[in-house]
């Protein structure tokens, strides 16, 4: 396998080409927006949480295949877990495509989010597979701002 | 990988394949001899820094080993040396504008801090409120901050010359902009984010028709074109060393003597004066008015060596090289049905910038690089508003110096359709 077909996995390709949960949740209780200025990859979220577990996320947005593809996977990976399970899942796919933790996440059971790994070998593209990830942590920590990735 | 010639349509007039040998230049370019991702380097992304010449590089490594020294001081025989040299630069950069006279060279660090400069003296001391700053829509980013500064600071204007869809600037509107509010016309000379070659002549005759001055953004023409600043009969003209394959850290700022001359100190401190006294500083003759504190000795003299360098090629030769280039490299990615050009003025530099249907300019740029060893700028080439112009987030940008083959082209229009199949 080359390192592009690393990076470029059929299941990035396809959630690129598809993506879940892309639209807008209306009456969503936690949205915030997330913005690469780099890239100019844009991501909205959207999340409703009922007794402390995601009961729904969806995102709206623009931006390159590992972006869109790792906001689509993100939220299917999201529903249903309980905040504590998000910030530890948020974590460990932090460490996986940052590199600075690699050997726990091998063993994190990142499930289908490891198709993400090979990220780390472009440290140029970190923040496009991040940005979702940290616009949901800013949506969830205060209910609604502005990040970017800078 | 394309392995025999494709036939393209004619070439323009003034194109010519032969003018330079190539081959011989590229090793010319120790850089150009390396591997990425096990690819032989092609380097594309010359519109963001060029590479450096032997000549260059030995310029920089013979200042620091043989006469390092601060300039303008000192009776000691290396200081000498030192300023002699930096001086002398100063002489290659004069003849390489065209200026008529070498306090009108002012050294910077790069084209942004000779915007800076002339915004933040010469446009304080003469732009007031009511009066207006025209630019236009496909400016890089250096050349529209420093003026939306300076009119927030002035109560002054900024209007915006538009562009049309092939990216031209629109001349009649232009037109219509002007008036005796007008105070400065800041253009570039080559678009870095398409290529588009403005016609800076006629703007500045138009400008000063109406009594403004113009500052023409030199940093993409200067490597690709002979500039002449006296035929142009420009205010002021900035470019970077770094981009006509000199080093970091030095650029140009050429000023009309009499402009210069009456126009405020920029930065303050040692260099810049003529005597200090607590009570009162006299400041220095041009050029080193402008230039308070120990400059940036070695790449002013590493510039110079680039200015001997494309000089020695001619930037005629040059020219006409890379118009076959531009026309190579239009042509071959032209005949992808996915790609679709964003700036197709009728004269450009050697800079192509294009989309490919539904896949993100970033991970063009990647794949590019790491499947085929291709350095392209993926980005909004610090031009956002051009991007909006063009409802693009991104463009991919490749941009041709005269080191670069049509083997390399045929490389890149490959890797373009590869990246076509991966995203079909």
């Amino acid at each position: 396998m080359s390192d592009l077909d690393d990076l470029y996995q059929e299941i990035i390709l396809d959630h690129n080409k598809s993506p879940r949960n892309r639209r807008k949740l209306e009456q969503a209780d936690h949205t915030a927006e997330g913005y690469n200025p780099l890239c100019g990859d844009h991501v909205n979220v959207f999340i409703n949480v009922e007794n402390g577990v995601v009961k729904e996320v969806t995102f709206e947005g623009s931006g390159c295949a590992i972006s869109t593809a790792s906001a689509s996977l993100m939220t299917e990976e999201l529903k249903g877990k309980t905040l504590d399970e998000a910030k530890v899942l948020f974590k460990r796919f932090h460490g996986m495509i940052t590199g600075e933790d690699r050997e726990s996440s091998e063993e994190a059971g990142l499930g289908k989010l490891e198709v993400f790994s090979g990220v780390c070998r472009y440290p140029a593209r970190v923040k496009c597979a991040t940005l979702a990830w940290h616009t949901v942590r800013a949506a969830l920590d205060s209910g609604g701002e502005s990040v970017t990735t800078e | 990988m394309t392995t025999t010639a494709p036939q393209y349509s004619e070439p323009p007039v003034g194109t010519d394949a032969e003018a330079i040998d190539v081959h011989a230049i590229r090793a010319d370019f120790p850089i150009l001899r390396q591997t990425v991702n096990g690819k032989p380097l092609i380097y594309m992304d010359n519109t963001a820094t060029t590479q450096k010449p032997q000549a260059v590089i030995d310029a920089l490594s013979d200042f620091y080993a043989t006469r390092n020294a601060n300039v303008h001081r000192g009776v000691h025989h290396l200081s000498v040396q030192a300023t002699q040299a930096y001086e002398q630069a100063r002489l290659k950069v004069r003849d390489f504008l065209g200026a008529s006279r070498v306090e009108e060279i002012v050294y910077v660090r790069g084209t942004t801090e000779a915007i800076n400069l002339v915004a933040q003296t010469y446009g304080r001391a003469n732009i007031h409120a009511g009066d207006e700053v025209v630019i236009s829509t496909m400016e890089h980013h250096s050349n529209i901050v420093p003026w939306q500064i300076l009119c927030q600071q002035q109560g002054a204007t900024l209007r915006v010359v538009p562009i049309n869809d092939a990216g031209e600037f629109l001349f009649d509107e232009y037109e219509k902009l002007l008036g005796p509010r007008t105070k400065l016309v800041a253009v570039t000379h080559v678009s870095n984010a398409m290529g588009t070659v403005n016609p800076v002549e006629r703007i500045i005759q138009r400008a000063h028709a109406c009594g403004a001055r113009v500052l023409i953004d030199g940093a993409q023409a200067v490597p690709h074109m002979k500039v002449d600043v006296r035929a142009l009969d420009c205010d002021f003209y900035a470019f970077s060393g770094h981009k006509v394959f000199g080093p970091t850290g030095v650029g140009v700022l050429y000023g009309k003597f009499d402009v210069l001359d009456a126009m405020p100190p920029y930065q303050s401190g040692g260099d810049m004066i003529q005597t200090v006294s607590f009570e009162k500083t006299t400041y220095n003759d041009l050029p080193a008015r402008f230039e308070a504190g120990t400059p940036n000795i070695a790449a002013s003299i590493g510039l110079g060596a680039a200015i001997d360098y494309v000089t020695a090629i001619g930037l005629d030769r040059i020219a006409r090289y890379e118009r076959g280039l531009l026309h190579y490299t239009t042509e071959a990615l032209s005949r992808i049905p996915e790609v679709r050009m964003i700036g197709t003025a009728a004269d450009k530099a050697s800079v192509v910038s294009f989309v490919v249907d539904g896949v993100h300019p970033h991970d063009v740029g990647t794949i590019l690089d790491s499947e085929f060893g291709i350095a392209v700028r993926a980005g909004h080439h610090c031009a956002m508003p051009l991007m909006k112009r063009f409802n693009v987030p991104a463009t991919v940008r490749a941009s041709m110096a005269f080191y670069n083959t049509r083997e390399e082209i045929d490389a890149l229009a490959g890797a373009v359709k590869r990246v076509v199949e991966v995203f079909g």
